[in-house]
């Protein structure tokens, strides 16, 4: 533990990733096995099955610190993370005990056997024997989520520097759901043949906002235009007689869209398709239909005949087998549309259209088209382009619409949490209704740090009631929001409901009379919803 | 609460209507008793002020031309029918605790203060008194500061492992106090201190009024950061990151504040390194001042007000909030102190 402890001490105390690298990669060159393939679990969001609950973790913790339960729970937000909090609670160490992590957590795992007395003693007696920062660690392994500030591509980076192995390579070797467990270090990272595992996913090429005019990208003609959907990315996986389906944020979310066991009726064994899932009735719906359908474990059977999803497939990384990656994008689309070619209309497949131009001006005057085709903008792609890992600048660009925006008045504050703790960053935006402010969003981000201290401030000073965590303040200040769609709600009290609203800036410019109204509202729901 | 009110809270700040007077006001009035320097208890704009003879050139610089009497540390003056006198709060150098007493009976007003000493302000010395108005800037648990010297070996450790690694160390720190405190516990055969000119303003006028501290080199516009490689930078925290700070290169970042105890404020404000350094008490302290001072009555006014309150309410103390416009150490520093 003391290892990781200070390899974590590293990571945290610098903003540098040249110097988080570097302390990463001198950690896996070092480490023992088992501990380096636990970080890079830990680090990918994998983590120790939880052995005891957070609530019993809380009074053990007031317990072994004298304080009254509803002490720490006051500590809480105001640290923004628990683990910390019970780290900085705790009496000194009065022992040292250097385990290393793999034996911490395979203490924290017998746990689960164990009668809770004997639970409990164990976890006082590793507070006993943990300094803080190391207590703060060992309290993560139990809470989950160690968000440190380590990406995916900072990792797999440092594990390129360690092992001299290519990072692509390396971002493929850790995707799917591995666990320590069932696999080790070598196999996971050094084997010669990486892909034993058939539900394995190859690492999202992801697109960067294109922030100019096209022409700057040269010659129309090498590219592929389509549009870009408003659903959520998906890699669809037909190996071994079953059917994977991966989302973008790596979850394995086959339960949850069982229309896909049909995939293979209609595309043979071997082929790995990156697409978008889309509730489809006669055309893609709005993200909106698509929303009942996420987080779900089973589905019901009404659901699956009202809202029946279905793969917009834009690209094929692999056919018969073979990793198709290399190729260039127009190879690879040819082939996925002879593979798509006459798929009758029940298969839950679709081959997203290509949608020709000639001229960029064409193309601008197609992307103003976008939300009547239910559509958030366009890709652009360059036509020899190969399927990259990860986000990669030059060949593939997002040009999303211009998003819809209105101003509205801040009406209630509440502080963030982790990095945020402590700073108001959470607030609920109104419009006008006559005399009265109907709130009809919450929006998160957008201002800088210095304006979220700014307005931190003005919200102390301004706080009319509080709610819990909640504040009201004062109707004084108008943001302008964001967002990306609008459609009817009547869940809330506005009638309506944003999709990814966001602040874009703060009005300081406007009186509070000028912000927009619930018709203004109405009317682009009319227009856009 | 008690038999006579001897201060009562008003929206000026805490008045005493037997002495006529307020304490640490926020609005204009006509007399105004200042504990201490920093802008959220020392504001421009009343008649006369009153405050100790340590802390009145920090005043004079900061509010210019004003009408400004000074007490000593003990000394007691007689207010109309208030007898008052300024004890030390360990918090500033130049800063007190007020003590107010009304027909036999005792207030103390503590403004900012902590308890360890700091090795250059007036170390804190508790006062007996019926009712405590006290700050709760640090009002949790969860806030222990480490003893001064250990603070001191890990800055002086980031300062000579980042030279070694030819880059800048630069601490943030508020111009008075903190930076003058830091200075006082910076290993000087390391290399040169370089002074950001609003930390050394006032750093002259503490070294001129006889507190010991290390040399500095002020940061003229010309100044080159190749000229001083060993050098430790100071600067206010807003300068951190600023065009000011090219000149030095590569730089690691370092911010001293009681809230670096938090990861989320540290990284927030995206610093290399943060030291846990306070001028206000933590969680051990302000109980202990508490406790020390006898006192049944407690005022919390600033900082986690409602937390702290409820705790010495559970202790079996009379506690109640005081809503006032005073800032503690700010979470976010850029501007208070």
């Amino acid at each position: 533990m003391k290892r990781f402890a200070r390899l974590f001490r590293e990571i945290d105390g610098s903003t540098k990733t040249t110097v988080k690298v570097a302390a990463l990669a001198s950690y896996f060159q070092d480490a023992p096995d088992d501990d380096r393939l636990w970080t890079i679990a830990l680090f990918s969001g994998r983590r120790p099955k939880r052995a005891i609950t957070t609530t019993r973790l809380r009074e053990w913790a007031a317990e072994k610190a004298g304080l009254p339960l509803w002490l720490l729970e006051e500590c809480y937000p105001a640290v923004g993370d628990l683990a910390e909090t019970i780290a900085l609670l705790l009496p000194e160490p009065d022992a040292a005990l250097d385990l290393s992590l793999t034996e911490w957590i395979n203490r924290l795992r017998d746990l689960a056997q164990q009668p809770e007395e004997t639970r409990k003693a164990i976890i006082l007696d590793a507070w006993d024997k943990l300094d803080t920062t190391e207590r703060f660690l060992f309290n993560k392994l139990i809470t989950g989520g160690f968000r440190i500030g380590v990406s995916q591509k900072l990792m797999t980076r440092a594990l390129s520097q360690a092992t001299g192995k290519p990072e692509a390579e390396l971002a493929h070797r850790l995707m799917g759901n591995w666990s320590p467990d069932d696999t080790n270090w070598h196999d996971l990272i050094e084997s010669e043949d990486g892909s034993t595992d058939d539900s394995r996913p190859y690492p999202f090429y992801l697109a960067y906002a294109l922030e100019d005019e096209p022409d700057a990208l040269g010659s129309p003609e090498d590219w592929h235009a389509e549009w870009k959907w408003d659903g959520i990315r998906g890699q669809l996986i037909l190996r071994g007689g079953e059917q994977y389906l991966w989302s973008r944020g790596e979850e394995l979310i086959t339960d949850t869209f069982p229309e896909f066991s049909r995939a293979k009726d209609f595309v043979p064994e071997g082929t790995v398709l990156d697409g978008e899932i889309l509730v489809w009735n006669d055309g893609p719906e709005p993200f909106n239909a698509l929303q009942k359908r996420l987080g779900r474990k089973t589905v019901s059977r009404k659901m699956l005949s009202d809202l029946p999803v279905v793969l917009y497939a834009y690209d094929l990384l692999e056919l018969a087998g073979d990793d198709m990656r290399q190729r260039p994008l127009e190879d690879r689309r040819a082939k996925l549309a002879t593979l798509f070619d006459q798929l009758p209309e029940e298969a839950p497949l679709r081959l997203s259209p290509r949608l020709p131009f000639a001229e960029w001006d064409e193309l601008g005057d197609i992307r103003k088209t976008a939300r009547d085709n239910r559509a958030e903008g366009l890709m652009l792609k360059r036509n020899d382009s190969p399927y990259l890992a990860g986000r990669k600048k030059g060949d593939w660009w997002k040009w999303k619409l211009a998003p819809l925006t209105i101003d509205a008045v801040m009406i209630y504050a509440q502080s963030g949490s982790g990095r945020r703790a402590n700073l108001f960053t959470d607030f609920t935006f109104a419009v006008w209704n006559g005399n009265d402010l109907v709130p009809f969003t919450k929006a998160y981000s957008g201002l800088s740090d210095e304006e979220f201290r700014k307005i931190t401030a003005w919200v102390r000073k301004n706080t009319q009631q509080r709610f819990g965590p909640v504040r009201q303040v004062t109707p004084e200040h108008v943001f302008e929001i964001a967002f990306e769609g609008i459609h009817a709600s009547p869940r809330h009290k506005s009638g309506v409901a944003l999709r990814f609203p966001r602040i874009s800036r703060w009005r300081q410019d406007k009186p509070l009379q000028e912000a927009n109204t619930l018709d203004d509202l109405k009317e682009m729901l009319a227009i856009y919803g | 609460m008690s038999k006579s009110q001897v201060l009562t809270f008003t929206d000026r700040g805490i008045y005493c209507p037997a002495g006529d007077f307020y304490i640490d006001p926020w609005r204009p009035v006509n007399r105004a008793l200042i504990t201490h320097g920093h802008a959220d208890h020392a504001r421009p704009g009343h008649n006369r002020y009153l405050a100790t003879q340590a802390a009145a050139p920090i005043l004079r610089h900061r509010l210019g031309d004003i009408q400004l009497e000074t007490i000593s540390y003990g000394e007691t003056r007689n207010l109309d029918g208030a007898k008052v006198s300024f004890h030390p709060a360990g918090h500033v150098p130049g800063s007190a605790q007020i003590r107010v007493e009304v027909d036999g009976e005792i207030w103390v007003v503590s403004g900012d203060y902590k308890l360890e000493p700091d090795g250059l302000s007036e170390p804190f010395e508790p006062v007996k008194c019926h009712s405590f108005v006290t700050e709760s800037t640090f009002g949790l648990p969860i806030f222990n500061w480490q003893a001064q010297d250990e603070v001191a070996a890990q800055i002086n450790a980031w300062w000579r492992n980042s030279i070694a690694n030819g880059i800048t160390p630069m601490l943030g720190a508020y111009s008075l106090g903190k930076a003058q405190r830091l200075l006082s516990l910076l290993d000087t055969d390391i290399g040169p201190i370089l002074s950001h000119g609003a930390v050394e303003n006032t750093t002259a006028i503490l070294r001129e009024q006889g507190y010991s501290l290390p040399d500095t080199v002020l940061v003229q516009p010309d100044t080159k950061g190749a000229e001083y490689p060993d050098a430790l930078v100071i600067a206010p925290p807003g300068a951190l990151g600023s065009t000011w700070a090219r000149r030095f290169g590569k730089v690691s970042t370092g911010f001293a504040s009681g809230w670096m105890q938090m990861r989320g404020v540290r990284r927030r404000r995206s610093v290399d390194r943060g030291f846990v350094i306070s001028d206000h008490a933590d969680w051990d302290g302000l109980n202990r001042a508490v406790t020390e001072t006898g006192a049944e009555n407690v005022f919390v006014t600033h900082g986690y007000t409602d937390i702290f309150a409820r705790w010495l309410k559970d202790r079996g103390l009379n506690a109640g909030i005081v809503s006032t416009e005073y800032e503690g150490e700010a979470a976010e520093g850029a501007e208070a102190e």
